[in-house]
């Protein structure tokens, strides 16, 4: 699917949601419990579920990348299904803390 | 990413932390979600486009600036301390409006057309309310305008600054981590709802989890006796503020402030010796400078702790001038100093900051976007270090130009209160047949303290040049500042040229 910054999705599988932060301009298959996520608007298909090994989960509030720096994705709503590009699971971005100046 | 987002998460993410409100009357994330969702759905029924706020600081600060959000409607509040006839004409330009007011103000504002006035109590009151229907919790369009800030207007008309829930939004995001304040922090807000950082300090700490504990207006005393009882961890103050502060801290009472962690300093120059009390006396403290603008969405450029700490105790006279830096731009946003055609200039030659960020807005109100090619022109003078550390020299409308030389106010500022017997000093270009204009200065004396004009002229003299001595200074018992401790550049140079400037040359 083509992804924009604000772009807002949802897990097919479990409440995940998530926001687009940053992504690249070509295509990605962005994927919760190792299913396509959907618009945040769409209907959920009946009883599907997390594919093994996508079912670590997502935090709120975490930020998740896919380590080249491309795709960044903001974990609105948590669940226990894992953010994926295709086959491969997202990271947890570490932010270096910045002090708080207000 | 719309600003409602942010206030959902915290609320379903940290439902149970207190969100805004005393040790006594806590009012959590989850109660700060509904009660701006009941706000929401409130101020979506009013009449009007916008959502006015005339008011001291209190729980109704940030229930009116996510109800705003949610109700898709801009959130303009406004500085109280404006004369009536201000307030009428900048309230008349964001009719149609519902304005939520404080005490007293309804009075002052008599009847406007197109104008629905809340006061702050019917405003709680809906937001406790069980019976009041609940907005959408996702708002709507992260292009939509979250914020009109009306500047302070030191230079003229006030003009709005528009601040979008993407600026915002990507603000928070990239400088805070969520819910990454530890359970026991406190913010206390003292700067007035209508500045940039009484509004970015209700974002931060809501989507960092920390409990905002306002003072309804800043007052010296009451801010301490506050952080003491209230056991605040977190403050934003303004120079001004903090000598206050000190003051209290150091000559009334000597009781220290324990429970504080970080004093984050910004919206002026930060005298060396203030930062440098500051240190002493409350130890424990980190210090953070923050620089940004209004048209930012706040900070852009940060001086941390770590930093602070090696300025001061640097014999390295480079690295102990970092203490007058503003430190290092944040890593999402650039800064560059350029020339007056806009040539970029190299290291450590001053110029003018521009700067270029998803959290720069750099767009005013009717007159299109102001950061059309990127980079918002900041109208600060700057230069940038070898090290990365940016210098704010001012504003470059503040320049003098005496004879086709550029001089900057703040370079002669900084020489004159290094003076023992000067405490404060402002120092503007007044008409002049000869020159065009005249570097002439006004000093505040330390109290008991003596300097004749030409003393301090000799001082000044053998520390720069000729050229950028004052002409004439005055001794005076006061500057006039804004309440968020912003030198009136306009009023001093028509007061100064009214003493200095025979009625020719003006």
């Amino acid at each position: 699917m083509d992804l924009k910054p604000g772009v807002r999705l949802r897990s097919p599988v479990c409440e995940v949601e998530a926001i687009v932060i940053k992504a690249p301009p070509t295509s990605i298959d962005l994927r919760c419990g190792g299913h396509p996520m959907l618009a945040i608007d769409a209907t959920p298909p009946a009883a599907s579920t997390a594919e093994p090994g996508f079912d670590g989960g997502s935090a709120l509030g975490k930020r998740y990348t896919d380590g080249e720096g491309t795709l960044e994705v903001l974990c609105t709503k948590p669940g226990p299904s894992s953010l994926s590009v295709g086959d491969k699971l997202l990271q947890i971005k570490e932010a270096k803390p910045l002090p708080s100046s207000d | 990413m719309h600003l409602a987002m942010l206030l959902q998460m915290a609320a379903d993410g940290m439902s149970d932390r207190v969100a805004v409100g005393t040790l006594a009357a806590p009012m959590t994330m989850a109660e700060l979600g509904e009660g701006s969702m009941r706000v929401g759905s409130f101020l979506a029924a009013q009449r009007g486009d916008r959502v006015g706020l005339i008011d001291l600081n209190s729980e109704a600060i940030p229930l009116t600036l996510f109800g705003a959000a949610l109700a898709g409607k801009p959130f303009v509040p406004l500085n109280y301390r404006l004369t009536d006839d201000q307030l009428r004409s900048i309230v008349a330009r964001i009719a149609p409006a519902t304005i939520v007011v404080g005490e007293g103000i309804a009075a002052r504002l008599g009847d406007l057309e197109d104008i629905v006035v809340v006061t702050r109590q019917e405003l709680l009151a809906v937001a406790r309310d069980a019976g009041q229907p609940l907005a959408d919790p996702y708002g709507g369009d992260p292009e939509s305008i979250a914020v009109l800030l009306y500047t302070s207007g030191t230079t003229g008309e006030p003009k709005a600054a528009v601040l979008r829930h993407r600026n915002l939004a990507s603000y928070i995001l990239s400088t805070v981590e969520f819910a990454g304040a530890a359970p026991d922090e406190a913010a206390l807000v003292s700067v007035p709802p209508y500045h940039i950082a009484g509004l970015s300090a209700v974002l931060s700490s809501t989507y960092a989890g920390r409990r905002i504990v306002y003072a309804e207006t800043f007052e010296p005393a009451s801010w301490v006796s506050l952080v003491r009882s209230e056991r605040v961890t977190h403050a934003m103050v303004v120079p001004t503020m903090l000598n206050r502060i000190l003051d209290v801290v150091d000559v009334v009472d000597h009781g220290g402030l324990p429970s504080l962690r970080i004093v984050s300093y910004g919206g002026g120059p930060m005298p060396a010796e203030v930062i440098g009390r500051a240190m002493e006396l409350l130890t424990g403290v980190d210090f953070v400078n923050a620089y940004g603008l209004t048209e930012t969405s706040s900070t852009i450029a940060l001086l941390g702790p770590e930093d602070h700490r090696e300025a001061f105790a640097s014999g390295d006279s480079a690295v102990r001038a970092r203490l007058g830096s503003v430190g290092r731009p944040l890593p999402t946003v650039t800064v560059t100093i350029r020339g007056p055609g806009g040539e970029p200039l190299p290291t450590g030659q001053r110029g003018e900051i521009w700067v270029q960020g998803e959290q720069v807005s750099g767009e005013y109100l009717g007159a299109g976007a102001g950061a059309a090619d990127g980079w918002f022109h900041t109208r600060d003078a700057g230069h940038l270090d070898q090290a990365g550390f940016l210098y704010v020299h001012g504003r470059l409308d503040d320049v003098i130009v005496r004879g086709g030389e550029n001089l900057s106010p703040g370079e002669i500022e900084a020489v004159l209160v290094e003076h023992p017997a000067v405490l404060a000093a402002a120092v503007v270009g007044v008409p002049d047949t000869e020159w065009g204009e005249k570097v002439v200065a006004a000093v505040i004396l330390a109290d008991g303290a003596h300097a004749s004009e030409d003393e301090l002229r000799n001082f000044v003299r053998a520390r720069l040049r000729s050229t950028k001595t004052p002409e004439r200074i005055q001794v005076r018992a006061e500057l006039p500042f804004n309440e968020t401790g912003k030198l009136l550049r306009r009023v001093l140079r028509e007061e100064l040229a009214a003493a200095f400037v025979s009625p020719i040359a003006s």
